[in-house]
C-alpha cells in the first residue's frame, strides 16, 4: 500500500497506545452501537412490521383524520417520513455522543 | 405556444444550464475529479446526493409502477428510501473517516488484499453498467415522445451533454450540475402533481390528497379507487397480490442495495467532515422523500384518472393523448368484443381486457391525461432527463474511477503521475458513455429487469464486505473475498437462471420458499455474511495494522479531506 506524501495524515491520528483513550474509545464504540440498535428497531418496526407484516391488519383502521388506511399509509407514506426523522435524530445524538467522548471534529477542520 | 414549442424550450434552457455549469466548474486535480476536492457542503451534496440516486426509473416509472400495483408498489417506496438509514448508520460516516476515493479503494486496503481490490472493482463495474443502460433508455423515450425524434438521436444528444460535463468536470461537475438536476426534477414532479390533486381532491398538497376525499364523488379517495377496481374485476388498490414474505424479501434486497450502490456512497467522500457525511444522507433523504411521498399519490390520482377518461368510451371518441400514445406503441387497443367501446377491466371481470398500457408512460402521459397546461407537460419532459442524465453521471464517474484508479494507479500501473491518472480517468469516462450510449440505442429487452436486479447483486455484494469491515475486526481477506464472491454468484445465478435460462418457470410456485428474483439478493446478503463470518473465524486474524486502521476509523476526530491511506 503506497501513499503520497501530500496525503498523509499520519500526525492527525489520535495516540491508540494510551491506555485512557483506548478505553474512551471503547465505550464510546459500545454506546454508539446501543444507540443504532435503538435506531435500528425503529427503522424496523416502521417498515417491516407496520408497513409489511402487520399491514393488513392495521388497514382494519385508518389514519386520524384521513382516509388512509393506516397499514398502507405506513406502506407507502408514514416509514418514509420516520426515516427522514430517523436520520436527523441520529445526526443530534451522535453530534452529542462525539463531544461528551472528545472524539469530535471541532468547529472547523 | 404548443406542448412541442415549450417542451423544446425548457429541455434547451435545462442543457444550457448543466452546459453553463459544467464550464465553470471544470476539474483540475484527480481529487476535484473523483471527490470534488473533498469540499462540498453538506446541503449541497445532499440534493446531489438526491439528483445522483434518483433516475429515471424514479421519475419516469415508479409512480406508474405503483399505479397499476398499488399496495405492491410500496416495495419500492420503503426499499429506495429505507437504504438511506442503513447509509447514514452504518456506512456514510465511516466510509469519510477512512476518506477513500472509491469503494474498492475501501475494500483493498481493509483487507489487505489486491485480489479483494479486484473483485469490487468488477462488481461495482458490472452493477453500474447495468444501471447506467437503463437511463440511457429513459432519455430515448423522452426525446422519443416529446420531441419526436429519432429515440438514437434522443440518446445521442443525452450521451453528447453527459459527455460534456462528466469528461470534463468530473465529480466536480457533477456535482454542481445534479444539484441543479435536482431542483428541474422536483419542481417538474410536483408541478403537475398539485395540479391534480387539487383537481380531483380540492387540496394542494398531494400527501393530503392521497388521504382526502374525491370532490366528483364525495367519497374518500383510496376507497373510491377500491370501489372501482372492484367494478372493474382488479384488486383491491390497497391490499397486495404479492406474498407478504415476498415483499419483506425484495424491499429488503431493495433496501440493503441502496445503501451498497457504489455511485450513491462514494458521494459522501465529497464533503469535509465526519459528521458533515452524517447530516448529508439526511438532506439527502429529506430531499428525496419530497418525491417519494409524492408519488404514490400521483400513482392513485393517474389510476383513477385513466379509468375515468378510458373506461367504456367509444373508440372513436378517445381524446389527443390516447392516439398519440397508441403511436409509441406503448399503449394498445384491441376491440374484442367489437362493440368500439373501449373495455378496460382486469383479471376477476368477466368481460375481456382490450386496452394494454406500458407502466412507463404513466408519469409522462398524465398531465396530458388531465388537460394541464402545455408548459407542464414540457416541464416533466425537462425533469425526466434531468432525471437520466444526472444519475447516469454519477455512474459513469464510478466507472471511470474504477478503470483509472482502482485499476490503474492503485493496481497495475502505480507508477502513473496525477496528470497521467486525471487523462486515464477522462478517457474511461468518455469509453464508457460510448458503451451506455451504445445500449441505450439497442437496449437489451431486459433492461428494465436489470436495473431492479444490480440492487440485488449490489446487496449481496458490497453491503455485507463494508459492514464486517467496519464493525468486526475480526473479518479477514479471505472471509471478505469468498463472501463477496458467493453473495454474487448465487444472487446472479438465481435471477440469471429465472429470466433468461428458464423464463417459463418464473413464477411463485417455482421460486425458492416463494422468493423471487427480485428480493433474491436478500438471500444473497445472508448467504454473503454467514461465508464471510464463518471463513473469518477460520482464517488467520487480520494484521495489526489493519485493526488499528478500523479504530480509526470509528472516531470521527482527525477526517481530513478525502486522501489515500497508508496501512
Amino acid at each position: 500500500m503506497t501513499d503520497s506524501s501530500e496525503h498523509s495524515h499520519a500526525d492527525e491520528r489520535p495516540s491508540v497506545t494510551d491506555p485512557e483513550t483506548v478505553a474512551r474509545h471503547a465505550e464510546y464504540w459500545r454506546r454508539n452501537i446501543r444507540l443504532l440498535g435503538m435506531l435500528l428497531v425503529v427503522w424496523f418496526v416502521v417498515s417491516y412490521l407496520c408497513g409489511i407484516i402487520f399491514a393488513e391488519a392495521l388497514n382494519a383502521f385508518t389514519l386520524p383524520f384521513t382516509n388512509f388506511p393506516l397499514g398502507f399509509w405506513f406502506a407507502q407514506q408514514g416509514a418514509i417520513y420516520a426515516f427522514v426523522i430517523l436520520i436527523f435524530v441520529y445526526v443530534k445524538l451522535m453530534n452529542d455522543l462525539d463531544r461528551e467522548f472528545d472524539v469530535d471534529e471541532g468547529a472547523s477542520s | 405556444m404548443n406542448v412541442q414549442t415549450w417542451t423544446f424550450l425548457l429541455v434547451a434552457a435545462s442543457f444550457a444550464l448543466y452546459i453553463g455549469i459544467a464550464v465553470w466548474s471544470r476539474a483540475s486535480s484527480t481529487k476535484e475529479f473523483y471527490v470534488a476536492g473533498g469540499g462540498v457542503s453538506p446541503l449541497a451534496n445532499g440534493m446531489a446526493t438526491a439528483a445522483d440516486w434518483m433516475s429515471a426509473a424514479s421519475f419516469i416509472s415508479m409512480a406508474g409502477l405503483i399505479s397499476f400495483m398499488g399496495y405492491d408498489g410500496s416495495v419500492y417506496l420503503m426499499g429506495w428510501t429505507g437504504g438511506y438509514v442503513l447509509l447514514a448508520l452504518l456506512l456514510a460516516p465511516y466510509l469519510r473517516k477512512y476518506g477513500a476515493f472509491t469503494v474498492p479503494d475501501f475494500v483493498g486496503d481493509r483487507y489487505y488484499s489486491q485480489l479483494a481490490r479486484i473483485v469490487a472493482v468488477v462488481c461495482a463495474i458490472f452493477v453500474s453498467f447495468t444501471y447506467v443502460a437503463g437511463q440511457m433508455r429513459g432519455v430515448g423515450i423522452v426525446f422519443g415522445r416529446f420531441l419526436e425524434v429519432d429515440v438514437n438521436v434522443g440518446v445521442g444528444i443525452g450521451m453528447a451533454i453527459v459527455f460534456f460535463y462528466a469528461v470534463l468536470g468530473g465529480m466536480k461537475g457533477i456535482t454542481y450540475t445534479q444539484v441543479a438536476q435536482y431542483c428541474v426534477l422536483i419542481f417538474a414532479f410536483l408541478v403537475p402533481a398539485i395540479f391534480l390533486s387539487l383537481m380531483i381532491t380540492g387540496t394542494p398538497i398531494p400527501q393530503f390528497g392521497l388521504g382526502g376525499v374525491e370532490q366528483a364523488s364525495g367519497m374518500p379517495l383510496l376507497e373510491r379507487l377500491n370501489g372501482l377496481h372492484r367494478e372493474l374485476g382488479f384488486g383491491p388498490y390497497t391490499s397486495g397480490t404479492k406474498s407478504t414474505l415476498d415483499v419483506f424479501f425484495i424491499t429488503a434486497a431493495l433496501m440493503v442495495g441502496t445503501a451498497g450502490l457504489p455511485h450513491v456512497i462514494i458521494r459522501f467522500y465529497t464533503v469535509p467532515r465526519v459528521r458533515d457525511a452524517r447530516i448529508s444522507v439526511g438532506w439527502a433523504l429529506l430531499f428525496i422523500s419530497l418525491l417519494y411521498t409524492t408519488a404514490p399519490a400521483v400513482a392513485v390520482f393517474a389510476r383513477t384518472n385513466l379509468i375515468n377518461s378510458v373506461q367504456d368510451v367509444p373508440y372513436s371518441e378517445v381524446p389527443e393523448w390516447f392516439t398519440k400514445w397508441e403511436d409509441t406503441g406503448l399503449l394498445a387497443f384491441n376491440d374484442a368484443n367489437g362493440d368500439g367501446r373501449i373495455q378496460y377491466v382486469g383479471p376477476e371481470s368477466s368481460m375481456t381486457n382490450e386496452l394494454t398500457v406500458d407502466r412507463d408512460i404513466m408519469v409522462l402521459a398524465n398531465p396530458e391525461i388531465a388537460n394541464l397546461p402545455a408548459w407542464v407537460i414540457g416541464l416533466v419532459a425537462a425533469g425526466g432527463l434531468a432525471a437520466a442524465l444526472s444519475t447516469a453521471a454519477g455512474l459513469l464517474l464510478v466507472i471511470s474511477s474504477a478503470v483509472s484508479h482502482d485499476l490503474l494507479k492503485r493496481s497495475f500501473m502505480p507508477e502513473i503521475n496525477e496528470k497521467q491518472e486525471l487523462l486515464a480517468a477522462r478517457a474511461a469516462a468518455g469509453v464508457a458513455v460510448i458503451v451506455a450510449g451504445y445500449f441505450g440505442m439497442n437496449p437489451p429487452g431486459f433492461v428494465a429487469q436489470v436495473v431492479a436486479f444490480a440492487f440485488g447483486l449490489a446487496a449481496s455484494s458490497f453491503f455485507p464486505a463494508i459492514i464486517l469491515g467496519i464493525f468486526s475486526k475480526r473479518t479477514t481477506r479471505e472471509g471478505a473475498i469468498l463472501g463477496m464472491v458467493s453473495g454474487i454468484t448465487f444472487t446472479a445465478a438465481y435471477i440469471v437462471y429465472f429470466n433468461f435460462v428458464n423464463p417459463e418457470a418464473n413464477n411463485a410456485a417455482n421460486w425458492w420458499f416463494g422468493i423471487s428474483p427480485e428480493g433474491i439478493g436478500t438471500v444473497g446478503m445472508l448467504l454473503n455474511f454467514a461465508v464471510t463470518i464463518v471463513v473469518s473465524r477460520m482464517t488467520p486474524e487480520p494484521p495489526a495494522q489493519v485493526q488499528v486502521l478500523v479504530d480509526l476509523i470509528r472516531v470521527p476526530r482527525g477526517a481530513g479531506e478525502a486522501h489515500e491511506l497508508s496501512i
